[in-house]
């Protein structure tokens, strides 16, 4: 069959896949984004009992890959008491694998920050919260959002492998649609245009609209 | 020590060849509607030095960079020892020369940086030899002697095993005078070359280029904020302002006498900074 | 419920460390194709024609932003869709060199412009030929802020094999897939491998990191 009639046949699946998918991609966005920013400022933390932990939370998620903690998190947990339904396996292993990346980036980009803007909110006597607040985090915001946005992209992709624990996303329906119809080019390339326009289409044009709005705020443009 | 490719002689001027050693004819440079030279017309001399100052934005260091053929010049020729530079000859006319006519033409002009810019990841000895064995295709050990005798010359022979990273500013710039001169180009462009140093160690580029206009009959044009080194060692002094030679001088004359007004106001206004 | 089996776990090692070596060598594999293709695709962004230089942009953009496993499926099912048969091995090896040769694509794009713009003018006023100012004088300080990239992508490769197993490569996780299955325990199987995995991978960060200090130095970007 044409490409138009396969799309026209399974075209609805297809889209059923991409809201699967978009909903993993923002609840584990949502968890990455908690976890990043508590643990990037843990690992700041001159309290060794503070930043050890989260030092080591960050090499663990960081030094094995995303598919063995996925599976780790399905299939040996549950042996240790706790059963995590497949969807939620699903986004939590990725916001917690993204997580730790992304602390590495609020940790690398609280420290960029000019150490004369913390001399200087020092000698104007603000408290480590405002100070952290109002003047520190707004100029480490606006350094973080290129690499997050690279992130973003990073977790996108990594929602495709919640198809491999049986999750109906996008991937799972392309796999599915192959497996019927053996029409592979078709069935996997339209996911990866799929993948393609959410990642170049919504999320790149959504970090590059917030880098602009942060930077007018924090007077950089 | 030969650093000239002619003419040996110790005074400038003596063996004047027919045509000047570089000439601008006519020649206009323009980023999108802005004019950087108009029309500019200049001629120096073999074995003379010349100064060039003004304001930032009159053009000045574009003049060096075109010679340089660093950038594209939009109209006018420029001439460098009686052959075209910019343009080749084909055919009875004049068209713009191709790659490897530049090329060819290249090694006649030298040029030091405002930021030295010597490759980092090569000892200073290395930089001086580097052009000298693969572009004029000396053997290495012409290469090394000549650039050993240069390297002697600035004063830093000592140094010659060292990176870069491990001189300060001066040595550096001094490391890269004698990288261009092992070219043995017939004329030398210095374009702000000791803006980027510390007062301290102004000193000892200005002891260089004051040998080499002393000693040798080098072609040179420079473009420079040190007035008073400007005035004392060169034969003409040449104002820019909005993209044209306000007025030209000898030294004396146009730091003592200037005539026009830009000219008073520029010099007033840098000898008023000290 | 939680009954951690020594023995069974000296039981399975030896054929968890097989499938490792198999790992580290579909690892070196796909790192050596992705090494040299990521260089034709920077140079294919670099041509004289503009329309070119677009169209090889948007497919490296294509590749990195799409999910690895997906393209993994792509190669290995569509070859057959049209005749041609490829083994699991080949196809994840040109799944993984042309996702990653992407990533090191824009690693080597960054290494370049990261060159002054002065080394570029110097070279030119001492009349060096361009190949020569590539090789000598622009490539050799493109290297060293490439190092920490390229160090980096091949860690991750060596962390993203596991995909390969979804189309019954006999890498590291597949094994250990086969081990869960075959005796209906998967607690020591999968954690075994994420300890190799952590074993691996952690020290080779560090020795990355090691050495980009030790080539930025040779280099002469820091003392």
């Amino acid at each position: 069959m044409g490409y138009l009639e396969f799309l026209q046949s399974y075209g609805p699946q297809f889209v059923d896949g991409a809201a699967i998918t978009v909903a993993q991609m923002v609840l584990a966005t949502a968890l990455a984004i908690s976890i990043a920013l508590s643990a990037g400022m843990m690992l700041l933390s001159p309290n060794k009992f503070v930043s050890r932990p989260a030092r080591v939370y960050v090499e663990l998620l960081r030094g094995t890959s995303l598919l063995v903690q996925l599976y780790w998190i399905f299939f040996v947990l549950p042996l240790l008491g706790i059963t995590l339904d497949k969807f939620f396996a699903g986004f939590i292993a990725v916001g917690m694998n993204l997580g730790a990346y992304g602390a590495e980036v609020v940790r690398g980009a609280i420290l960029s920050v000019p150490k004369e803007q913390w001399e200087a909110a020092v000698a104007l006597n603000m408290s480590p919260r405002t100070r952290m607040a109002r003047i520190i985090l707004p100029q480490a915001f606006l350094i973080m959002l290129p690499p997050c946005g690279n992130l973003l992209i990073e977790l996108l992709k990594g929602t495709a492998l919640v198809a491999l624990i049986s999750v109906t996303d996008l991937m799972f329906v392309a796999k599915q649609i192959n497996g019927s119809t053996y029409l592979s080019a078709q069935a996997f390339g339209t996911a990866l245009i799929l993948y393609y326009i959410l990642a170049r289409f919504a999320i790149t044009p959504t970090m590059r609209y917030l880098e602009r709005v942060m930077a007018r705020r924090v007077g950089r443009i | 020590m030969k650093i000239a490719e002619n003419n040996p002689s110790k005074t400038p001027h003596q063996n004047r060849s027919e045509s000047p050693m570089v000439r601008f004819e006519n020649v206009s440079k323009r980023y999108g509607d802005l004019t950087v030279l108009d029309k500019l017309n200049l001629e120096v001399e073999e074995g003379e030095t010349v100064s060039i100052i003004g304001p930032s934005g009159s053009g000045k260091t574009t003049v060096l960079r075109m010679l340089m053929t660093l950038e594209e010049i939009d109209e006018g020729v420029i001439y460098v020892d009686g052959s075209p530079l910019t343009h080749m000859v084909q055919g009875g006319q004049l068209v713009r020369a191709d790659k490897r006519y530049l090329r060819e033409m290249r090694k006649n002009i030298g040029m030091c940086f405002q930021q030295f810019n010597l490759f980092p990841h090569m000892t200073a000895l290395q930089n001086c030899m580097e052009a000298p064995v693969h572009v004029l295709g000396l053997s290495k050990n012409e290469a090394q002697q000549r650039s050993e005798d240069l390297l002697e010359m600035v004063g830093m022979l000592d140094k010659r095993d060292e990176l870069p990273i491990r001189l300060s500013g001066g040595q550096q710039q001094r490391v890269a005078i004698a990288r261009a001169l092992a070219m043995r180009p017939k004329v030398m462009l210095f374009d702000e070359v000791t803006s980027a140093l510390d007062p301290e160690v102004i000193g000892e580029v200005t002891k260089v280029i004051r040998q080499l206009v002393s000693k040798h009959n080098l072609t040179m044009l420079m473009v420079t904020h040190q007035m008073g080194f400007a005035r004392e060692i060169s034969d003409r002094v040449c104002f820019f302002y909005n993209g044209r030679i306000e007025e030209q001088a000898a030294p004396d004359k146009l730091f003592e006498q200037p005539q026009k007004e830009p000219t008073q106001r520029f010099l007033n206004a840098v000898f008023e900074a000290g | 419920m939680f009954d951690w089996r020594w023995n069974f776990v000296l039981e399975i090692l030896p054929r968890l460390l097989l499938a490792t070596g198999y790992t580290l060598v579909a690892a070196g594999i796909g790192y050596l194709i992705a090494v040299f293709l990521g260089l034709i695709f920077l140079l294919a962004q670099r041509t004289p024609y503009w329309a070119v230089n677009k169209l090889v942009r948007e497919w490296v953009e294509f590749i990195r932003s799409t999910p690895l496993v997906l393209q993994i499926f792509f190669i290995f099912f569509v070859g057959p869709q049209f005749g041609i048969r490829l083994s699991p091995w080949t196809s994840g090896m040109i799944a993984i060199g042309l996702h990653y040769a992407s990533y090191l694509s824009e690693v080597y794009r960054g290494g370049l412009d990261s060159v002054p713009k002065g080394q570029w003018e110097a070279a030119l006023a001492l009349d060096l030929s361009i190949p020569r100012t590539y090789f000598r004088i622009i490539i050799p300080q493109a290297l060293p802020p490439s190092i920490a990239g390229m160090g980096n992508y091949l860690v991750g490769i060596f962390k993203d094999t596991p995909m390969l197993s979804v189309i019954g490569v006999t890498e590291l996780m597949h094994t250990a897939n086969a081990i869960g299955a075959e005796n209906y325990r998967f607690l020591e199987p999968y954690t075994m491998v994420g300890v190799i995995f952590l074993l691996i991978s952690l020290p080779a960060a560090a020795m990355v990191k090691v050495l980009d200090g030790r080539v930025r130095t040779k280099a002469g970007v820091q003392k």
